[in-house]
């Protein structure tokens, strides 16, 4: 008790330690402003806006159980004979890197629990990541000023595939090193410089002893390091654009209604990370993921059926499967087309996804910033261009799995392929058509809600016998949120001629921009959202619904 | 030798010498005559083929003959042996339900004793596959990682890295191994049928039959361990992203869903 009295009767003069260590700190890293600048920031509320930080949280337990596997793995390729604990593979020759993973596996303590976090930790990051790209596309949250942290994102996903593929061809089990084969494959169907780039990739002739060291390298130190390097300037960026926002009452162009980072976020996004780490954790408990044992140790004469890479690389594999064999002989060299078309496609899908931001505000003219997100329903072109993207990739994803549709769903892979190489062309466009048209009925319903109210479901009898079912009138939030959006109206050319006659030039660029503006924003992409004089008017008739 | 040279002379001799000789012959000849492929006059067995004959006649004549010569909605049977009779009648792929891609494994119709009296008919029609025996296909002491090995170079490309099957061109499939017993995946390897090539014991001796079945029994046996969790089928990547996106992404998104709309807030709308 008597620590108590002594307590409150400090003596004056000596401040409390950690103020002491606060001040000792910020005179020699500035702490107090950065805090004061940062600490409070204001961040808004919405489930989606939570979806990158599950990729950074994956990201974070990525690297953390990378770094417990970097201290067992060997990446060497000298033959050895297995003589640990797995007995099907007792006595069996393999490379040094597919031993020391067996070993982690089977002999290292919390071996292989750490390898299924650090492998389920990649799965969810990728899919996080496009999945957080989807929400920031869907919402045109990638308008000015914000393109450039689009494009850090993007890299992003970009470099998080391929650190993924690098990580799983590690082990040089035997899917893993088909998967490195099937990479060998599309970089010698390069014309001219293909043989050289092999040759340069693996140091000599397919598979060498030298693709694991230098994957290794470039999975644990080069991609990763970059990747952190990109993801400290999109977080950087985050803070300087400051956090879209969904329209809303008192909420503008102009700032930000959420809650500040400290000390709302710290906890929240803190007690997300140990979600995150704790679905991850409990699934890779739970469930196995890339059996390495189960696969064998590579070599180049064997293969095994369900060789497809992890999901993210999938839609390579559709495009490899569903195209046609294609090869010419010019000159005397032979250029493997039903490989080499493939490999120019699949940067063009995900690079126009890239690209996009650009794209759009050179289409749509539109150079202003922009902080509040879009409705995708009033945005119809846009969302049917990316329901059109999300079904080509997922017809290609089919297509990479065509086997197991085959026989879980008892088809012919045949069917299968012909179907995905004309949804290919298909599927996409229709999907386009179909969102559009969900889009615009999504808007007239909107609208009829503004100007007619919501459907009570009360049914009403008129004394002269007629029902009629009440609508209630939007409250005024409501209202605002529905009919706060701009309708932008597409680029023109303007007048083939100017006032003096004079026949003005319209170059093919600036002829297709205005016909790629009118697709957007012409006839047919926007239902009129009703204005003030519409609502008074019908607001104003009594008696009528 | 003094008293067997005074008894040359006994009345009985020659009987004792005669009796002497036989057994020797007959000793030798049970010990070094090759068993008869064809016991044809061996009256328990040639009962076996009439019972056969009469089966076959009610339940595969229909398509492949009257008298196993085939037609044109049944290969000819003279020459498949009965080991490839005992594979197909015993795994319930025969009588076939109906044509198609493939004749799939259904509920075997047939006791043991009437698929083998349907073999000894089939056998009896030229010489094929012979049905093994216990010890042939007894994984027990063989070496399942030779036998992985062999797995992965000869069967994996089809059924897939622990036998869990695949698929094959327009709509043929390689069928999953797991439940297929010892005898029948000797037999399969021996006959080789429908889609798959035959593996003879001039390619792949029985020994290593064996150690293919030992490898399978190891890893795709009954109780056969997963070390890594649920196994999602073992069928590669394509089932792990399909569970890393709807349990593993889905949990989360669900998570955040739940943290976002409890929030501190200002005041409750």
């Amino acid at each position: 008790m008597s620590t108590n009295t002594s307590a409150s009767a400090k003596p004056r003069g000596k401040a409390p330690a950690g103020e002491r260590v606060a001040d000792w700190a910020d005179g020699r890293l500035g702490i107090y402003s950065l805090g004061k600048a940062n600490l409070r920031k204001i961040f808004p509320d919405h489930w989606s806006f939570m979806l990158g930080e599950i990729a950074l949280y994956s990201f974070i337990i990525i690297i953390l159980t990378g770094v417990y596997l970097t201290l067992f793995f060997h990446p060497a390729m000298n033959e050895v004979v297995y003589d640990g604990s797995y007995a099907p593979l007792q006595g069996i020759k393999m490379s040094e890197a597919y031993a020391s993973t067996l070993h982690i596996s089977f002999d290292v303590r919390g071996g292989l629990l750490v390898r299924q976090i650090h492998h389920w930790a990649a799965i969810v990051f990728v899919a996080a990541m496009l999945v957080h790209m989807m929400r920031v596309f869907f919402t045109g949250a990638f308008r000015k000023p914000r393109e450039i942290n689009w494009v850090f994102g993007f890299l992003l996903l970009f470099l998080g595939m391929f650190d993924g593929f690098m990580g799983y061809s590690l082990p040089d089990d035997l899917l893993s090193g088909t998967g490195i084969r099937f990479m060998e494959g599309a970089v010698l169907s390069v014309p001219i410089v293909g043989t050289y780039l092999s040759f340069f990739l693996f140091g000599g002739e397919f598979p060498g002893a030298e693709v694991v060291p230098r994957f290794f390298t470039i999975h644990v130190l080069l991609i990763p390091g970059i990747m952190a390097g990109l993801l400290v300037a999109h977080l950087i960026l985050i803070v300087y654009h400051k956090h879209t926002q969904w329209a809303g009452p008192g909420k503008s162009e102009k700032n930000v209604v959420g809650m500040p980072f400290f000390p709302v976020y710290t906890a929240k996004a803190g007690g997300f990370f140990f979600v995150v780490f704790g679905v991850i954790a409990a699934m890779s408990a739970l469930v196995s993921v890339n059996p390495v044992w189960a696969y064998g140790p590579y070599r180049p004469d064997q293969v095994s059926t369900d060789a497809q890479p992890d999901w993210y690389m999938g839609f390579s594999e559709g495009l490899i499967r569903i195209m046609p064999g294609w090869e010419i002989n010019f000159a005397g060299h032979t250029l493997v087309l039903g490989v080499f078309i493939p490999l120019v496609i699949f940067p063009l899908v995900l690079g126009f996804m890239g690209v996009y931001p650009f794209l759009e505000s050179w289409v749509t003219g539109d150079k202003r910033e922009h902080h509040l997100l879009d409705r995708p329903r009033n945005r119809p072109v846009r969302t049917g261009i990316g329901a059109a993207w999300i079904s080509l990739y997922l017809i290609l994803l089919v297509g990479g799995g065509n086997d197991l549709f085959a026989t879980r769903f008892h088809l012919s892979i045949n069917a299968i392929t012909w179907v995905v190489r004309i949804s290919f062309f298909v599927l996409p466009v229709l999907v386009f058509f179909i969102t559009k048209r969900i889009c615009l009925g999504l808007q007239r319903r909107d609208r009829d809600k503004v100007l007619h109210g919501r459907e009570t479901g009360i049914i009403k009898r008129l004394p002269h016998g007629e029902f009629i079912e009440i609508h209630e009138p939007l409250e005024q939030g409501a209202l605002f949120k529905l009919t706060q959006h701009e309708q932008p109206k597409p680029l023109e050319v303007g007048p083939e001629v100017d006032e003096n006659g004079v026949e003005k030039k319209v170059g093919p660029t600036a002829k297709l921009r205005a016909k790629l503006s009118r697709g957007y924003y012409g006839e047919g992409t926007q239902i009129d959202k009703p204005t003030v004089e519409e609502y008074e008017e019908i607001t104003s008739g009594h008696g009528h619904h | 030798m003094k008293k067997l040279s005074a008894r040359r002379r006994h009345p009985l001799a020659a009987l004792v010498v005669l009796l002497v000789a036989l057994t020797a012959i007959g000793g030798l000849y049970a010990a070094l005559a090759p068993a008869p492929k064809a016991q044809a006059d061996d009256s328990s067995q040639s009962l076996a083929i009439e019972e056969g004959k009469k089966l076959y006649t009610v339940g595969c004549s229909s398509c492949h003959g009257t008298s196993g010569q085939g037609g044109s909605d049944g290969p000819s049977l003279v020459g498949v042996g009965s080991a490839a009779v005992d594979f197909q009648v015993g795994t319930g792929r025969m009588p076939a339900q109906q044509p198609g891609a493939q004749v799939p494994r259904k509920k075997v119709i047939y006791t043991q004793k009437q698929i083998d009296q349907l073999a000894a008919y089939i056998a009896s029609l030229g010489p094929g596959p012979v049905t093994p025996t216990e010890e042939q296909y007894d994984p027990a002491g063989a070496n399942a990682a030779r036998g992985g090995e062999l797995f992965r170079t000869n069967c994996a490309q089809c059924h897939n890295y622990q036998g869990k099957g695949g698929a094959l061109t327009n709509g043929k499939y390689a069928p999953t191994l797991e439940g297929v017993s010892n005898k029948h995946l000797y037999e399969a390897m021996l006959t080789g049928p429908q889609n798959m090539p035959s593996f003879p014991d001039a390619t792949m001796p029985e020994e290593n039959k064996r150690e293919i079945i030992a490898y399978l029994d190891a890893v795709n046996g009954e109780g056969a361990p997963s070390p890594g969790g649920m196994s999602l089928g073992s069928l590669g990547p394509v089932t792990e992203g399909l569970f890393g996106w709807i349990f593993g992404l889905g949990a989360l998104i669900a998570c955040a869903i739940w943290l976002a709309a409890h929030t501190t807030k200002a005041k409750k709308s």
